[in-house]
């Protein structure tokens, strides 16, 4: 009798179970679980990077008490005070402007090109603008090394100049693709309404279609200048001497050999100025879309 | 400039109007000069011709090549039909013949970049699929989170946990401190698992994005129209859900594994000669003197190893764009 009450009460939890993990409205906690953990495992080392670079002794690894030793306050090693750290932070900001700016232009223009330009000839183009898109970076970066170093020797030599031929080579397919999918949302009428009304087709591009476009082509500067700042492999094949190499070569020179928590605030700039230009473009983004809809965080995030 | 507009046959219905301007613009010829339109695109031709296809016609030529006997600087042949193959074999038959001392290497690439988009596929669908359809009102906010590794540069991901890892570093200290294990591990010291889960850490986010926007856009009646035909939530699942991201499941893996496939720093970071990759034989090969032809050699062999996943994804991706 026992033994069947313990059947019966089992059989109930089973059923009481079942109907529980049948139900599709219950907390998906495993999934939630999950999220949390994805979020804090992809965040928490890079905050404790952050934090270390405030570490008062060499390690980056234990802590050894605050100070802002490897920031400002060592006279030699600090991230202010080192000159080829102060040369890199220079460097970076060099190679990131110019190479985004000449990126989103080049990539503005032919992004408005090849979506009215149909042909034999577009579609090449096209295609190889993807194929840059998709390229694992180790090709591109040793390509262009070799390029530099032996059939153009004579006309490019490794250094700043050649990091900006490769950078915006590299960076190029990101204006295309960002300005593109905005040109489909706009469509042609807003230029033929303009040549109605009397304008050139050079007139109608910049007065009816770039004002347009002005958002996609603010989150294609952000999102290069991010990617020029981050970028180390194309930059680290073709820098030149070493006072060619930007931030994240020395980031990854040093990781290799004994870095410092010089090393962390060094990151940690490279970081602050991402994030900097992400979030100006986002605020500016969302000043100039208001009102049309797609002003929230996804959309230009999916940009 | 206007009088070549007001000037059009007369009259038309509004609907032939539009059907005129839909094929005046297929053509591009009515409305605009036909070089109005190319040039807008020749500066990028012009870039991607001298800096994208050029370098590669020079690493042919680089890897087809010889080398310097005394001054081991490679001399490239630029002449197609003087091309000579040696250092290429050579290098090819490194990866099976005599000591094989690239199949290493080349095995490794393969088993960690299929276990790494192999994790960063479970773990990423279940984060999309969470930020996708459960996350109510925190969306935007899980959304900035995911996004954020994207504006975070790779070196500095990858250099944070191997400060983490270091002997004394916070994982060994956590794993003693839970009496996980006795001494502290030395992580660093070429363990595939490390590798493995840094590629992960590395790449996930490209994974997340595109599963994220695919099952964002399923359809919420269709999942409902699954449960009401009597099918079980996973059933639902399989049948309904799974179907409908599996283009984006595709994009993710080609968009995870394409960079695995030549990256060399996750594990000049966290590994050692151990745990070598790919991209580290190219790497160590560009940057020693005499072995630029069989830098060359590698890259081609990449790239002969990554173009079928390459073309696979811009044939997607044209299809989707086809498809909107």
């Amino acid at each position: 009798m026992s033994e069947m009450g313990a059947t019966a009460g089992t059989a109930a939890e089973a059923t009481k179970r079942q109907s529980w993990f049948k139900n599709p409205w219950r907390k998906p906690y495993f999934l939630e679980g999950v999220t949390v953990l994805y979020l804090l495992w992809s965040l928490v080392p890079v905050v404790i990077a952050v934090i270390f670079s405030f570490n008062g002794g060499r390690s980056r690894s234990a802590w050894q008490g605050f100070s802002l030793r490897w920031w400002t306050a060592d006279p030699f090693d600090s991230l202010f005070h080192n000159p080829s750290l102060r040369q890199a932070m220079i460097q970076t900001f060099k190679l990131s402007s110019v190479a985004s700016v000449v990126a989103v232009v080049l990539g503005t223009l032919f992004a408005i090109g090849i979506d009215r330009w149909h042909g034999r000839p577009a579609r090449g183009a096209n295609f190889t603008m993807l194929l840059s898109f998709v390229v694992p970076e180790i090709i591109l970066g040793v390509s262009l090394f070799l390029l530099f170093t032996q059939l153009l020797k004579n006309t490019v030599t490794l250094g700043t100049g050649a990091q900006w031929l490769g950078l915006i080579a590299f960076q190029i397919s990101y204006p295309v693709i960002i300005v593109r999918a905005r040109l489909l949302t706009i469509g042609p009428e807003y230029e033929e309404a303009a040549m109605d009304l009397g304008a050139t087709p050079t007139q109608a591009i910049r007065k009816a279609l770039l004002p347009l476009l002005f958002p996609a082509i603010l989150a294609s500067f952000a999102v290069t200048f991010a990617d020029t700042v981050d970028d180390f492999v194309t930059v680290r094949y073709l820098s030149g001497k070493a006072d060619s190499e930007p931030l994240s070569v020395k980031i990854y020179g040093a990781a290799r050999a004994s870095p410092t928590p010089a090393v962390n605030a060094a990151a940690t700039v490279m970081l602050i100025a991402t994030l900097l230009v992400i979030v100006v473009g986002y605020l500016i983004y969302r000043r100039i879309s208001r009102g049309t809809g797609d002003s929230d965080v996804g959309s230009f995030a999916q940009l | 400039m206007a009088a070549t507009s007001t000037s059009d046959p007369p009259a038309p219905t509004r609907r032939q109007k539009k059907k005129a301007k839909a094929s005046a613009n297929e053509a591009s010829g009515a409305w605009y000069p036909r070089w109005y339109w190319p040039s807008f695109t020749v500066p990028g031709i012009v870039w991607l011709a001298l800096l994208f296809l050029l370098p590669f016609f020079t690493v042919l030529s680089v890897a087809f090549g010889t080398v310097d006997p005394i001054f081991r600087q490679p001399l490239p042949v630029y002449q197609p039909w003087w091309w000579s193959f040696a250092t290429f074999n050579e290098t090819l038959s490194k990866f099976y013949a005599g000591d094989a001392i690239y199949q290493g290497p080349l095995i490794r690439t393969f088993a960690y970049v299929f276990a790494a988009s192999f994790i960063c596929l479970v773990v990423g669908y279940a984060v999309a699929y969470y930020a996708a359809r459960y996350a109510g009102k925190y969306r935007v906010l899980v959304l900035i989170l995911l996004i954020s590794p994207f504006w975070i540069s790779y070196l500095m991901r990858i250099y944070a946990w191997q400060s983490l890892l270091q002997p004394d570093g916070y994982v060994n200290d956590i794993l003693t401190g839970l009496h996980i294990v006795g001494e502290p591990v030395n992580w660093l010291a070429g363990k595939h698992i490390t590798v493995i889960l840094g590629l992960v850490y590395g790449y996930i986010p490209f994974m997340i994005l595109p599963l994220f926007g695919s099952l964002d856009r399923i359809n919420q009646s269709m999942l409902e129209a699954g449960r009401d035909l009597g099918g079980s939530p996973f059933e639902t699942f399989r049948r309904v859900t799974l179907p409908l991201s599996r283009p984006a499941i595709l994009a993710g893996l080609v968009i995870v594994s394409l960079p695995m496939f030549g990256d060399y720093y996750t594990n000049n970071l966290l590994g050692t000669t151990q745990t070598s990759m790919f991209g580290n034989l190219i790497d160590n090969a560009v940057t020693q003197a005499g072995r630029g032809p069989e830098a060359g050699s590698l890259v081609i062999i990449l790239m002969i190893i990554v173009i079928v996943p390459m073309l696979y994804y811009l044939h997607e991706t044209k299809r989707a764009a086809a498809a909107r």
